[in-house]
């Protein structure tokens, strides 16, 4: 399946991608400032950028073949598209336990307190249905959505 | 001192109302001009730090921030302005000479703009360059005097030289005084667009020696990173004895600027100053560079063409003259505006002479003496787009170099600090966190579509004035008109005033 | 005041014709007349001209000079510089008639000579090198003097007028020659100066012209580096100078030459066998600032015979044809079945590939 890979040596640690990843899970797909400005609780970045300068790399959920977090989750939110092979967590049914976050081998899951406790994660902008807003935004191509 | 008498040369704004405290711009300024004010949760900047690159206010996702000219006004006086009183503040701050990047920026004539081309009208026809060839190959070298044939058969033989598929070539800029992502992206654009980059002074990158094939490697006075393996590497050799922003002085790279890369392409210890002297210390006279000419031919076997670079000066056409009769197979002019990493203020300011009137002079002089047809001419600086290239030809240049161009196209916004190491955009720095920003495969696509795009509007231009190969248009000054320039102007550069 | 060829830049537009006798047999100046007059719409009357070869055998290894003079002085000026470098074996004026057509022009004479053995030795020249300088100099310097032509055993006529009414003029029915060629002028704009009408000429050569050379300013610079002065500043001068240079002075085949004038494509050249190629490269590589770039189509006569030639891309039409011994070439086909009503074998030459006529055991122009 195509997944998003970081190219470090081409990371600038601008964090843009972020900006976009909260932008692309806000109400306001296309006004980063009102994603930001209006929308209370401000969605988290599914994308994090991992620094310790000059090296820097946007990590996000891995969509891992054998994904150890569907396996781990206590209700069944954590699932594996069979047909996308995309693991999404369906908010409504989490319940915040934080079993998936232990079991993630990548440490790309975080934790989501700001309302119901959710765990939040890449979706690979699965709902957008083109290329990951973070891709799409980067602005040195420290990131590539593709087969590998 | 307790009292910085500097201004701010800069104001930052930003739009309160877009601004998302995203911190994007606190990340990208190098010369920290942004900050997170912690306490009040929001994103702040200083003024005074700001040089203009234009980095934050291109990151910017929300297009907040803008950069303008400083407001504070100096009362009005056409002698002593505003930057004139700065420099003396900052030289009576330091006692320093005062240093600078990037080329010449004063209101000098620019005379590319003061030469207009010619088009076909009924008497003979435009081509269209869509429909029909049109050819820029263009040759690098020197030429015997005329063909001899035997029986119909060529036994003549050429001397080596350069072939390019345009008359545009990427100029001399070292590593060190540029990053290896710039360098990368050069070697690559040259690569795919047929033609050659110049390694500068400060050797060359081991991992780039794949690229040899279209590389020009540059031997200057600090011999910096210069070994058999080098002269080799490269498809020509172009000895330095001048540049345009600097001509009479030697270069300076800090010893921050060298890191392990860099120490180890140059060929000097990491940490080190590097140093090029003014001159060539084997160089005192013409003989002297006679000799260094054919050694360097000797060291790669007659194969690859020698060339010499030097800086317009006041008497640049005997100087060329004098250089294709040592031996020379290129000749490079490098005009008063020629780009630079670093340089003192007053001499890139001051001192050289403009490429457009250099090189007709060299190309005139050349003529009359009967040797023009022998050697090369490249023309570098001040080149900013295909008409001045078109124009630069018909003044009689082989070819042109660019480099204050390409580093546009690499994304330099000219700020003028290539000197500070702190290039913003990846291009003037050895910084790790600096360089990483100049994605070479982006850099590379960047500047092969600039080449491209000239080579197109090239081919417009020619096919409009009816010739549809470039060596007609070479030294054909019958193209070009003047207009606003003295009779003193226009009997240098040899053209007609528009309306003759 | 109009600037006269020389003082400014004039292109034109033109006719061309051409015939030879590939045996060397000598036929009278009425087929060239009657041809060029055909093609009447393609002059307009500001120039018209003809080279002739073969026209003076009992005068065959001397220099001929046609001259023009605008006044005495000028003559005076010219025979005594003849005088002084030459020995001249015989003089007169070029017979002419009255002709409506043709208005008050120069003086017209005619001199052979041979140039002083003292004076070659002197310079260490060859006889034609000696030649070629010495009408430089009387075309830069003796102001109302004008050599219209110096080669051996041939000479141009030209005036200003329709090229029917010039042939007229020098009564050419009464000359017979194995090569002439003709051309009828159509300048964009010329004050009727009688010495820039066609064919141009240097020693043996003559080029009749039509088109307009964009690289003109590249190749007149190239030639100058050589010792030529472009003092009429027209294309014909450049194109003469530019077979002088390649055939008399750098003495290349004259494949060479025109492989010089009128160039392939890089991207035929990519095409060619490696020698060829390797040759072809040097050629464009070196001679490249010659490339004729831009329409046109010549006729270039020397006493060995003649050549046709189009542009690399054929912008000026150019026809050819035989019949028996004789080879024509014209800028159209009526031009030549005017005169030959049932050629051998007729075609239009591609761009840039010349048409050649040899006369029997002559191997290059
Ligand atoms: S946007 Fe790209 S360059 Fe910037 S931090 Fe994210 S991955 Fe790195
Ligand atoms: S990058 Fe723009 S939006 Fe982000 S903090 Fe800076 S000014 Fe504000
Ligand atoms: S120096 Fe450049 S990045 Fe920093 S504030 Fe000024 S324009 Fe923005
Ligand atoms: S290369 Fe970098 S430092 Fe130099 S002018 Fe361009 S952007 Fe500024």
């Amino acid at each position: 399946m195509k997944r998003v890979y970081a190219k470090e040596e081409y990371c600038v640690g601008c964090r843009v991608c972020e900006v976009h990843c909260i932008v692309a899970h806000s109400d306001y797909k296309n006004d980063i400032v009102k994603a930001f400005k209006k929308q209370n609780p401000r969605p988290l970045p599914r994308i994090l950028v991992e620094e310790n300068r000059p090296i820097s790399f946007a990590l996000q959920c891995r969509h891992c073949e054998d994904a150890p977090c569907t396996k781990a989750c206590i209700t069944g939110a954590m699932q594996k598209d069979p047909e996308t092979g995309v693991v999404t967590n369906e908010e409504s049914r989490c319940v915040g336990c934080w079993t998936c976050i232990l079991a993630c081998p990548y440490g790309a899951i975080s934790r989501n307190e700001q309302g119901k406790k959710v765990a939040s994660k890449c979706d690979l902008c699965s709902d957008l249905g083109y290329t990951p807003a973070c891709v799409k935004n980067c602005p040195n191509n420290a990131l590539v959505f593709e087969e590998r | 001192m307790s009292l910085d008498l500097l201004t701010p040369e800069f104001l930052i704004e930003r739009d309160r109302n877009r601004c998302i405290d995203c911190q994007v711009c606190v990340r990208q300024c190098a010369n920290e001009a942004h900050s997170f004010d912690a306490e009040e949760e929001k994103v702040v900047s200083k003024d005074e730090k700001c040089v203009a690159c234009q980095r934050c206010v291109v990151m910017c996702p929300t297009h907040a921030l803008s950069i303008r000219r400083f407001p504070l006004e100096f009362r009005e006086n056409a002698l002593w302005t505003g930057r004139t009183i700065k420099d003396i503040y900052k030289q009576a701050a330091t006692g320093g000479i005062l240093s600078t990047g990037m080329g010449n920026d004063k209101p000098y004539p620019i005379y590319w703009d003061h030469m207009l081309l010619n088009a076909s009208q009924v008497t003979n026809p435009s081509i269209d360059p869509l429909r029909e060839p049109m050819e820029l190959k263009t040759f690098i070298g020197r030429k015997p005097e005329k063909l001899e044939f035997k029986e119909g058969k060529l036994i003549t033989k050429l001397p080596p030289r350069m072939e390019l598929d345009v008359p545009i070539l990427f100029s001399a800029m070292s590593f060190g005084s540029i990053s290896l992502n710039a360098h990368k992206s050069l070697a690559r654009a040259s690569q795919q667009e047929g033609t050659f980059w110049n390694t500068g002074e400060g050797g060359l990158h081991k991992d780039l020696y794949q690229y040899g094939g279209n590389t020009i490697v540059q031997v200057a006075s600090g011999r910096f990173g210069v070994d058999p393996e080098y002269l080799n590497a490269g498809a020509a050799i172009e000895i330095k004895i001048g540049q345009g922003a600097k001509p009479g002085i030697g270069g300076h790279l800090p010893g921050e600027k060298v890191n392990w890369e860099v120490s180890e392409t140059r060929m000097i210890p990491e940490g080190t100053d590097a140093i090029s002297p003014a001159p060539h210390h084997d160089i005192y006279s013409i003989e002297d560079l006679h000799q260094l000419i054919f050694s360097l031919k000797e060291a790669t076997n007659y194969k690859k063409p020698v060339g010499v670079k030097i800086a317009a000066v006041h008497n640049v056409a005997a100087i060329a003259s004098g250089i294709a009769r040592a031996g020379a197979d290129f000749i490079t002019i490098d005009g008063f505006r020629g780009g630079t990493g670093s340089a003192p203020l007053r001499t890139r300011d001051s001192v050289g002479i403009p490429i457009e009137l250099a090189l007709a002079a060299v190309d005139t002089r050349l003529r009359d003496e009967g040797i023009r047809g022998l050697v090369s001419i490249i023309s570098a600086s001040s080149i900013r787009n295909s008409s001045d290239v078109v124009k630069a030809i018909a003044l009689g240049a082989d070819a042109v170099y660019i480099g204050t161009a390409a580093l546009i196209s690499l994304g330099c916004h000219m700020c003028q600090k290539c000197n500070t190491g702190k290039c913003n955009w990846g291009i003037a720095t050895q910084d790790p966190n600096l360089t990483k920003r100049l994605n070479p495969e982006i850099g590379a696509e960047r500047a092969a579509n600039l080449i491209r795009a000239w080579k197109h509007e090239i081919k417009e231009m020619l096919g409009g004035m009816g010739i549809n190969a470039l060596e007609s248009l070479r030294g054909n000054r019958l193209m070009l008109r003047g207009v606003w320039l003295s009779d003193r102007d226009l009997n240098i550069l040899g053209i007609k005033a528009a309306g003759e | 005041m109009l600037l006269r060829e020389g003082e400014i830049r004039i292109p034109s537009g033109c006719a061309i014709s051409g015939i030879m006798n590939k045996k060397g047999q000598v036929f009278s100046g009425e087929d060239i007349i009657k041809s060029i007059a055909l093609m009447h719409d393609r002059s307009n009357g500001l120039g018209g001209g003809f080279a002739a070869y073969g026209i003076y055998p009992e005068y065959a290894e001397h220099y001929a000079f046609h001259m023009f003079y605008d006044d005495v002085t000028a003559k005076e000026d010219v025979e005594h510089f003849f005088h002084l470098n030459f020995v001249v074996d015989g003089s007169d004026r070029v017979p002419t008639r009255k002709v409506k057509g043709i208005g008050s022009g120069p003086e017209v004479w005619r001199y052979f000579v041979k140039p002083k053995e003292e004076k070659l030795s002197e310079l260490e020249l060859s006889e034609d090198d000696f030649v070629a300088r010495l009408v430089f100099e009387i075309n830069d310097t003796i102001p109302g003097a004008f050599v219209v032509s110096s080669g051996k055993n041939m000479g141009a006529f030209k005036a200003v007028g329709y090229p029917e009414d010039v042939g007229e003029y020098y009564k050419l029915e009464e000359y017979k020659a194995y090569i002439w060629t003709a051309h009828g002028r159509f300048p964009t704009n010329t004050p009727g100066w009688w010495g820039g009408a066609h064919p141009f000429t240097l020693l043996d050569w003559s080029i009749v012209h039509n088109g307009e050379i964009s690289s003109y300013g590249a190749n007149k610079r190239y030639l100058e580096m050589f010792g030529y002065k472009l003092a009429l500043q027209t294309d014909t001068e450049a194109i003469t100078y530019c077979f002088d240079l390649l055939l008399r002075q750098h003495k290349v085949p004259l494949e060479v030459a025109v492989t010089a004038l009128a160039a392939p494509f890089w991207s035929d050249i990519a095409r060619m066998p490696e020698d060829q190629r390797e040759a072809v490269t040097a050629i464009r590589n070196l001679y490249g600032p010659l490339l004729l770039n831009g329409p046109f189509s010549i006729i270039l006569g020397s006493r060995k015979g003649m050549m046709a030639l189009n542009d690399r891309v054929k912008l000026r039409s150019l026809v050819a044809a035989t019949k028996g011994d004789f080879l024509y070439v014209s800028s159209e086909e009526s031009g030549i079945r005017e005169i030959c009503p049932d050629p051998d074998t007729v075609w239009a030459p591609k761009g840039g590939e010349p048409v050649i006529g040899l006369l029997e055991g002559e191997e290059t122009l």
